[in-house]
């Protein structure tokens, strides 16, 4: 992976920075020594690594401000990192850039329950939200696969999903209120306990924006009453087709489900060879699908779906009748990744979002591309929304590495191709930044961009990710630069 | 003034290279149907996008819509009502608000507008605004280049989110043209609890202990009295103010809830409740989110977003402050609609002072021209030199709509 070329005239200030760092921060809050750094050196992408410069590990915003106008006024690179856990290479750092932990801003500031909010810091787990208003009986909605571990600082960089979100929204939906240090170390708040406010939503381009734009060091969630109840149903399909047909009849019974999944066969028997989850072993298509509320709506919804899955051909079905039951169907699906993690000795979990229409064909044309590089490929999907996680499974040890990063980009290619997205949930980072002009023309990145330099004039924060080629915010800025093929073939392109 | 009417992006791309060469910026407009909302644009020429019409696709079980920025709300409403599905985060059809002096024009205006003007109703707090609902568009920013943003399909987090950006952004950065957007099912029952005779802060107190309750409500408003009198729902004008609570679903949950709320609330409360089916519970929520039973034909109205408990008091507050004033509470206390007499001035310092304490954001939604030109209609979120920038960075010579949300951006 190509990232910006390390300036040689940052590195050789090492010490200068971090002792100029370490008046800003108590001492132990700046990190320099080489083997300390290595824990830094990946998220969890692990496929790509880099040891930063420096680590910073501020304990307020003001901190975080310091830092940020020190790193402007040296023209040092930033990247901002919650715990890093980003599947994309969001945090992955630069030779010559400072790495910007958030993970001692760890604090839930308030809870309230009357505004169905909670303020937090950036670096509280998404899960410690959900947990600290267990007994009140709220929640907070968004639930990536990582919550135990994973911050709210890099939900809202990533604009996490999970898999309620479909019912429940991504983060962007759930979020009420940030406090955000710009690049020049300005503070500023954008929304609060309140919904809608006018001007422009910069919030909402915060949300997603993989820390290209600024550092998010206060959330204001929204909290929502938990369901009384969650009920799940397992079904098994002799094909995808009828298992996708199944999907989107009971949505067009006008049932949005709280959670509906798929897997292939390859999945089902990855994740039943580990947890033995009682998956039908005979199904080419697993399908769960989740109910919550009230115990009424429940069964009434349980019943409907439940004929919906016959009539599509279902060849199994069990439905939970206790939470045991519904947490034994869950086990299989949310242990697919550790399951595939089993029998391969790498994986590349993949991202893509189609039209749930093409499932089959994309499905088809995976397989064959599966033949032609000789990798296999498992597929587990968030079928509501049609987000597609096909799992590639290699062995970097075999020099499979390359083919397998090869066979995901296409199969990212074609799910743009047939009018999906490069990515559902898990970010571009530095793993599909190469893939964007798949999706996007040069106008389209230019005008991204030129947002960033918006916020980042100088392109200090996280530069290298999201996007292919680096351009300067003056070059951006000028009308009508076009003409040639390559208007500017000194600059750097990944 | 000369009026433009692209039919495709590339003549919406023409327009704007034309209107930065003469320096001639352009106001953009849908169906006019909120053209008084917003500041006055200062404009040499006006742009609609009225020719580029029409349903695109439609994928109601993917649950995504695609269509022209011009095509009127009606046509939207009822494809997506053929299919028994809406958009669930209620736009409100403001077509009355702006009493406009051109003939013939769509009074529930486009969906282009809905999108820039970021307009949700009754059940906001449940299913969010439109921003939360657009998936992707094609436009024409500030420079005359054609470009795209967000994607097709419901999930995505590819790049910026700039769907959020235009959302609410009046036409100020870039002007539409196809546009994605999230439909849902319609909900199969809807059934509105109403609580009687409660002043704003019991009400206040009693919708956030429903909201805070197991009821799964989707809207609640509080109707002060002469409100209350103005609907043409039976039940809903007869006894002093009404708090209304609104549970929606399959048959089974919705009978469930309501009885759980009338159990719950008649005991607390000691007031008499009543209940609403369909028909009328869907004419009281358009009442309520079309403004229809609120305002006067001439007065100013701010829409005041507060966190919801804090609601009544805000309001009482202003009530105080500006004579002749008054208001309805929705999003269970949190937006608070406040009608003025024109004939004072806006009383903008009065209405912020309000929500100082507690936080919040206040827009002035109609109000004279003359108010709309000297008071700010938007607050600036953070940092105004970073509006300014992000306006620049989608339209650099301010051509597209300039003012219409602060002077000078």
């Amino acid at each position: 992976m190509l990232m910006p070329a390390p300036d040689p005239n940052t590195l050789a200030q090492k010490a200068r920075l971090a002792a100029a760092l370490a008046e800003l921060l108590p001492p132990e809050s700046v990190i320099a020594d080489p083997v300390a750094l290595k824990a830094y050196e990946s998220d969890g992408l692990t496929a790509y690594r880099q040891a930063p410069l420096l680590v910073t590990l501020p304990r307020t915003t003001a901190e975080v401000s310091a830092v940020l106008k020190f790193c402007a006024a040296n023209q040092l690179k930033v990247v901002p990192r919650g715990a890093g856990t980003s599947l994309s290479g969001g945090a992955l750092p630069l030779a010559d850039g400072v790495v910007l932990g958030l993970g001692k801003l760890n604090r839930i500031l308030e809870i309230d329950l009357e505004n169905r909010c909670a303020v937090v810091q950036p670096g509280v787990q998404n899960l410690a939200i959900s947990n600290a208003v267990l007994a009140s009986g709220f929640y907070y909605a968004p639930d990536p696969s990582s919550q135990i571990a994973c911050t709210i600082g890099g939900n809202v960089a990533e604009n996490s999903g999970g898999v309620h979100c479909l019912k429940y929204g991504l983060t962007t939906n759930n979020l009420l209120g940030l406090e955000v240090v710009l690049i020049s170390g300005e503070v500023v708040r954008f929304g609060g306990k309140h919904l809608d406010a006018g001007g422009y939503d910069l919030m909402g381009i915060m949300t997603g924006s993989e820390g290209l734009l600024g550092v998010v060091t206060e959330v204001t969630v929204r909290l929502l009453k938990r369901p009384e109840t969650a009920r799940a149903l397992v079904a098994g399909f002799p094909s995808n087709e009828q298992a996708g047909a199944a999907v989107a009849a009971v949505i067009g019974a006008g049932i949005i489900p709280a959670g509906m999944e798929m897997m292939d066969r390859p999945a089902i028997h990855a994740a039943e060879d580990f947890v033995h989850a009682d998956y039908p072993l005979d199904a080419e298509a697993l399908l769960i699908v989740e109910l919550d509320g009230p115990g009424v709506e429940c069964n009434h919804l349980l019943n409907q779906v439940t004929e919906i899955v016959k009539a599509n051909g279902a060849t199994s079905l069990r439905v939970s009748e206790s939470e045991a039951e519904r947490l034994k169907i869950w086990a299989g699906r949310k242990a697919a990744f550790p399951a595939v993690g089993r029998i391969s000795p790498d994986y590349f979990c993949m991202d893509g979002t189609i039209p749930r229409r093409r499932l089959p064909e994309v499905l088809t044309r995976m397989a064959e591309l599966s033949k032609k590089y000789g990798l296999r490929v498992a597929n587990v999907f968030h079928a509501g929304d049609g987000n597609l996680h096909p799992l590639i499974l290699f062995d970097a040890n075999k020099g499979e590495l390359e083919s397998a990063e090869r066979f995901g980009a296409d199969i990212l290619k074609l799910c743009v191709e047939v009018g999906g997205v490069l990515t559902g949930e898990h970010g571009v980072g530095v793993e599909k930044r190469d893939l964007m002009p798949e999706m996007f023309s040069e106008v389209d990145l230019d005008q991204q961009q030129r947002l960033k330099c918006a916020f980042d004039p100088d392109g200090l924060l996280n530069p290298g990710k999201v996007f292919p080629t680096l351009h300067r915010c003056a070059e951006l800025g000028r009308m009508h630069v076009r003409g040639g093929a390559l208007p500017h073939p000194e600059l750097p392109r990944f | 003034m000369e009026l433009l009417s692209p039919a495709s992006l590339e003549e919406a791309a023409d327009c704007v290279r034309s209107a930065i060469a003469d320096k001639a910026p352009l106001e953009i407009l849908g169906a006019s149907s909120k053209r008084g909302f917003g500041r006055p644009v200062e404009a040499a020429k006006q742009l609609t996008t009225a020719a580029m019409s029409g349903i695109v696709s439609y994928h109601p079980e993917e649950l995504v819509l695609v269509a022209r920025a011009g095509t009127h709300m009606d046509e939207i409403a009822a494809a997506l009502q053929e299919k028994n599905q809406h958009l669930a985060f209620e736009p409100p059809d403001f077509g009355k608000l702006y009493p406009g002096d051109d003939a013939g024009r769509n009074r529930t205006g486009t969906l282009g507008g809905i999108l820039a003007t970021n307009l949700s109703g009754p059940r906001r707090f449940k299913a969010g605004a439109a921003r939360d609902h657009f998936l992707g568009f094609t436009a024409v920013n500030g420079r005359g280049e054609v470009f795209k943003g967000g994607g097709p399909v419901v999930k995505n987090v590819t790049g910026y989110d700039l769907p959020k950006l235009l959302a609410g952004s009046f036409g100020t950065l870039a002007v539409m043209d196809e546009v994605t957007i999230k439909v849902l099912p319609r909900p199969e029952k809807t059934r509105t609890v109403l609580l009687y005779g409660l002043d704003a802060t019991a009400a206040n107190a009693a919708m956030t202990k429903a909201l805070t309750g197991p009821y799964d409500i989707s809207a609640a408003a509080f109707l002060p009295e002469i409100q209350a009198q103005a609907s043409d729902c039976d039940y809903v004008g007869a006894q002093g103010s009404v708090t209304a609570l609104r549970v929606e679903g399959s048959g089974p949950v919705v009978e469930h809830h309501c009885a759980a709320l009338r159990r719950d609330f008649a005991n607390d409360l000691g007031g008499a409740t009543e209940e609403l089916h369909s028909t009328n519970s869907m004419t009281l929520w358009r009442e309520i989110g079309d403004l229809s039973i609120f305002f006067d034909i001439d007065t100013i109205l701010w829409r005041i977003s507060v966190p919801p408990a804090h609601g009544a008091g805000v309001a009482a507050s202003c009530a105080i402050d500006i004579p002749g004033s008054s208001f309805l509470l929705d999003w269970g206390g949190g937006l608070i609609w406040l009608s003025i007499p024109s004939d004072g001035g806006a009383h903008a310092d009065k209405v912020r002072r309000a929500f100082q304490r507690c936080g919040g954001h206040a827009t002035l939604v109609r109000a004279p021209e003359v108010e709309r030109r000297k008071v700010q209609v938007f607050e600036a979120e953070g940092a105004k030199a970073l509006t300014e920038q992000v306006k620049l960075s989608f339209d650099p010579e301010r051509v597209l709509n300039p003012g219409r949300m602060f002077e000078g951006v």
